[in-house]
């Protein structure tokens, strides 16, 4: 008959208004910013640096090894290395960055910076309202900008924030073990050395960086 | 034109091969049609540049159509206004760093491109994703399927003037795929998710029971579409009939994808190539009869079908796992030099990567075969004698995003 | 005389809303003898240009909002609470909008079309009866004047396109026109039918005529409950859609394809007038379906007949509008050429039928042996089915309407 799909369409359309009303699979508005959904916690915006502790300059874990800069597809990330050294969050003197700016009207959150970082120290952040009135220096974000505390990371990303810790403290505890077995063997040594046999020093071995 | 003529001037052929532009005037890429000297309300030819700010083409495009009357005698598609050096900025940069920029080739379906791009790289490598990595590269790409289809349709219905009913339905529930992709990999679009030899990282907890329900309800949303829309008298009456597409021509024009099935053309790489795991699933091919907008509409509404078929097997036999081959490497992937060529039954017909390489970190050459780009080429042929109105619904069944026809 | 002013003015309110006749005779017998038609012009016209202003108003308001539900999704409401103040906002808009006219455009026909299209649409308004005693002009011929006024609002569209000097324009209105004069003659025929039955071209009479109640008093008299009715009421529906320029019609206004309509080179002040005139014609168009086939002012039951009348007028003018919203949510466009074919092909010929049925149902009403209104209502129906779907299939008969089947490979 001449009509007919039509009238179902409208019986269709007439089931979706007055489901509005009630069913909320049906109205999936939600009235920013008023109302907000809650971030998944996979979510990410633009890169951001992990410190450790309270103190951002000292507790910072980017060793400034440029490895995101160079694999970072669009090139915004920009690294200029310090001079001198500062022990990291084993003891180990590194390097730390003296510049580290990222370009965010450049950065494509691709995550890429994330996952070849070998130190964990370069991590995805959520937030996205980040207007800002200067196109170009407002959009630059330095080390101070860019440096966030731990427990930040805890907050957006809790699953992958705690296997992070897990990783380091095991790297932590491992080379913990293995200077304590150095200090055992150099205090044998030491105690062989004073009955008169030279001991064989054992190479210390460098900490090898945990798997990305 | 002959002056004082009794009878109304014949319409003059088109001239067949314009005449060479003088050297240095000019742009080489196209040539303007000859002048008349008549005046045009005289019945005469009307050219419209259907510009590329328009409300109806999806994207920025353009087409030069010729019109006598209200038919069209001849069309032009322009495009390049979205271009941006996709395969030229891949041959310096290294092979995973170009993954981010496939999710931008077709913007809605990134996990495909994904998959292509990640397919090519094993091919000329050699590394075998883990069985888990393949469930889930299966999951992923028949749910870009369903949403690139639904949002088409939605697309398509706006285009003939629905106000956008059809086109909010649609973006409903492909708000609910969006956020599956979200919690997967981050980001509702640009998902930068597979890998050389297997995807990223591995599911979240709670993803698959999420999953299993935006699958369950699919069903009944097709239902409710179908409702609205396929016996609906008007959209019947503005597509049956429109833009046919006969099959030997689809074929010599090398058409791919839904088009190609709507023609009957019996063709879908996931039957004819098998890749990844998809030997495993059962499920049919729909093939249309007259190759007309009501054909790809039609077909894309059952494919959605089969596609939520695959999607319940592959829900419910999912292995545990690795997800990544252990032979890959993240930095420092250096292929051996060669050339392979990958390809997968994209949303939108065949997508494929062919990648010559060097040796080197970087590829030598990287060509993306884009179907958006060649299924637009048999444009003209489907618009030759239909009204004006048509053209806009012919090119929304031809399905074609810019970010691909351009790269 | 002050006093005597303000007893006027309360009696005049007073005896309006509660439907009692000759309320506007205290407050002018006030004034002396010679301004007395004046004033009661203005008197009878302000209200209406106000309350349909308001009208238009809330309709516009409510077509957002209720498109919005159409697509799961709130409409305006961020304007004023639940958006009430939205019209404003627009109508504001709309007016410190700048006024760009093309410098080749015939200033005078470009000034004079918006005014050209509002002015009848206005002096269409006056015939109907919107109450018991609400008549503006009680006119013999108020059906006659009423589609004379409609019909020239075409000229109105033809006078935009032309003196915009734009190819595309002219092309567009020509179209418009053509939509517009197709749709008026089912329009026309099947509103024939009521006034061959009513005997009478005054929609006061036709609405009298409506006025009785069957089956102790719970089933009205209108005429959309008889067959003829219910078609005629039908085909009106869909011309009245055609001639208000509404989806699925609304190729002369809509963000076409090609050509943009009529309505190019207008903006700011003209542009909001046109936009009125196409809200006021849909009011006058629905008003004359109420009129005719609804039973105007009248109660569907008896016993709500102590609800003054021109609420009921209301609410059904509403519940039409609604209606049209409705359908604007739902069904795609038309193309030019097949809205046209739907027109002199299928409409015509129903509106046609329609008036055989009508006076057949007529001359049968005097059988009155047990069910005979059960024959003739199937004798009538059948009558208007079968050559329905007849033509029906014959329109479609090109293609296999949504019966094609699919294969599979697998």
């Amino acid at each position: 008959m001449l009509g007919e799909g039509i009238i179902k369409g409208m019986a269709e359309t007439a089931k979706n208004f007055l489901g509005s009303y009630h069913d909320p699979e049906r109205m999936v508005t939600v009235q920013f910013p008023e109302e907000r959904l809650p971030a998944k916690e996979a979510a990410r915006s633009f890169p951001f640096l992990v410190f450790d502790g309270q103190d951002a300059e000292k507790g910072l874990r980017c060793v400034a090894c440029q490895i995101c800069e160079k694999e970072c597809p669009p090139q915004c990330i920009y690294i200029t290395k310090s001079k001198d050294k500062k022990p990291d969050y084993v003891g180990k003197a590194q390097f730390y960055p003296a510049v580290f700016d990222i370009d965010i009207s450049v950065c494509m959150s691709c995550q890429i910076c994330v996952e070849v970082c070998p130190f964990e120290a370069i991590k995805m952040d959520n937030d996205v309202e980040l207007s800002n009135t200067d196109r170009f220096g407002g959009l630059l974000l330095n080390k101070q900008l860019l440096a966030k505390p731990n427990s930040h990371f805890h907050k957006i990303h809790p699953t992958e924030a705690d296997e992070v810790d897990g990783r380091l403290a095991a790297e932590k505890a491992k080379v913990e073990a293995k200077a304590k077995a150095d200090a055992e063997a150099k205090a044998k040594a030491a105690a062989a050395g004073a009955a008169g046999a030279p001991a064989p020093k054992p190479a210390p071995k460098p900490p090898t960086p945990p798997p990305a | 034109m002959t002056t004082g003529a009794e009878q109304p001037p014949a319409v003059e052929p088109i001239p067949s091969a314009p005449a060479p532009a003088p050297e240095g005037s000019g742009n080489p890429n196209f040539t303007i049609l000859p002048k008349d000297a008549t005046d045009d309300s005289d019945g005469q030819l009307l050219e419209v540049a259907m510009g590329p700010q328009h409300p109806s083409t999806h994207g920025v495009f353009r087409m030069d159509v010729v019109l006598d009357g209200e038919k069209v005698v001849k069309l032009k598609p322009v495009f390049g206004y979205l271009h941006r050096n996709h395969e030229k900025i891949a041959e310096n940069t290294t092979y995973l760093a170009s993954m981010p920029y496939t999710d931008r080739l077709d913007y809605f379906c990134s996990l495909t491109n994904n998959w292509a791009y990640a397919l090519s790289v094993e091919k000329l490598t050699g590394l075998q994703p883990p069985e888990r990595a393949e469930y889930i590269r299966v999951i992923t790409a028949e749910l870009t399927r369903l949403v690139n289809h639904t949002c088409l349709i939605g697309f398509l219905l706006q285009d003939m003037g629905a106000l956008g009913t059809p086109l909010m339905y649609a973006f409903r529930e492909r708000e609910w795929i969006l956020d599956l992709f979200e919690s997967l990999s981050g980001s509702r679009m640009m998902c930068n998710y597979m890998r050389f030899g297997g995807c990223r990282v591995d599911l979240p907890a709670g993803w698959l029971e999420q999953a299993r329900k935006v699958v369950d309800s699919y069903p009944a949303f097709l239902d409710e579409f179908e409702t609205l829309l396929t016996e609906n008298e008007i959209l019947v009456a503005r597509t049956q009939g429109v833009g046919i597409l006969p099959a030997d021509l689809a074929v010599n024009a090398s058409i791919t994808g839904p088009m190609l099935r709507a023609s009957g053309v019996n063709y879908d790489l996931r039957k004819v190539d098998k890749y990844g795991i998809y030997d495993r699933f059962d499920f049919r091919v729909p093939l249309g009869d007259h190759g007309d907008t009501f054909d790809r509409y039609m077909i894309r509404m059952l494919e959605m079908r089969e596609s939520v078929k695959i999607l319940d097997k592959a829900l419910r036999d999912i292995p545990t796992g690795p997800i990544m081959d252990p032979k890959a490497k993240i930095r420092g992937f250096r292929p051996k030099a060669g050339e392979a060529y990958g390809r997968i039954e994209g949303p939108k017909g065949e997508l494929g990567f062919y990648l010559i390489s060097d040796g080197s970190p970087n590829p030598y050459r990287y060509r993306v075969r884009p179907p958006s780009l060649i299924n637009l080429t048999i444009l003209e042929d489907m618009c030759l004698g239909q009204d004006v109105a048509d053209v806009v619904i012919i090119l929304g069944s031809v399905d074609i995003v810019l970010g691909e026809v351009d790269r | 005389m002050i006093g005597d002013l303000i007893h006027g003015i309360f009696l005049m309110i007073w005896r309006t809303l509660t439907d009692q006749p000759e309320a506007k005779s205290d407050f002018l017998a006030v004034f002396p003898t010679a301004v007395q038609p004046v004033v009661s012009a203005v008197l009878t016209v302000s209200p209406l240009l106000a309350g349909f202003g308001l009208l238009f108003a809330l309709t516009t308001l409510l077509e957002r909002k209720g498109l919005g539900r159409i697509q799961n999704r709130l409409g305006p409401n961020r304007v004023g609470p639940c958006g009430i103040l939205q019209p404003v906002a627009d109508g504001l808009k709309m007016i410190t909008k700048e006024d760009i006219i093309p410098r080749t455009a015939d200033r005078v026909v470009h000034l004079l079309a918006p005014i050209a299209l509002v002015v009848p649409t206005v002096l269409a308004f006056a015939v109907l009866p919107y109450g018991r005693y609400l008549v503006p002009m009680v006119n013999d011929a108020g059906i006659l004047f009423f589609f004379a006024v409609g019909a020239s609002t075409e000229l109105s569209v033809f006078m935009a396109g032309w003196s915009s000097r734009n190819k595309y324009s002219l092309l567009g209105a020509m179209r418009a026109i053509a939509q517009m004069i197709s749709y008026e003659i089912p329009l026309i025929i099947s509103s024939v039918s009521v006034i061959m039955i009513a005997g009478s071209l005054s929609p006061v009479e036709i609405v009298q005529a409506q006025g009785s109640w069957l089956a102790g008093g719970f089933v009205p008299h209108w005429y959309v409950l008889t067959p003829w009715g219910l078609t005629g009421f039908i085909i009106f529906l869909i011309s009245s859609l055609a001639e208000s320029n509404r989806s699925p019609f609304d190729i002369p206004e809509a963000e076409s394809e090609l050509i943009a309509g009529h309505l190019t080179e207008y903006s700011g002040f003209k542009y909001a007038l046109f936009f009125l005139a196409e809200y006021f014609g849909t009011f006058a168009i629905g008003g004359l379906a109420v009129t005719l086939f609804l039973g105007g002012w009248h109660a569907p039951i008896e016993a709500l007949e102590v609800i003054p009348s021109y609420v009921w007028f209301v609410l059904k003018l509403m519940a039409l509008v609604s209606l049209f919203i409705w359908i604007r949510g739902t069904v795609p466009r038309l193309r030019v050429d097949q809205l046209l074919n739907f027109a002199w092909k299928f409409l015509l010929p129903m509106s046609l039928l329609n008036l055989i049925v009508a006076g057949i149902w007529h001359f049968t009403a005097v059988w009155d042996f047990p069910c005979a209104l059960l024959v003739r209502w199937a004798l009538c129906a059948a009558m208007i089915a079968v050559p329905y779907t007849l033509l029906g299939r014959a329109l479609n008969a090109k293609r296999n309407a949504a019966h094609r089947t699919y294969r599979y490979a697998t």
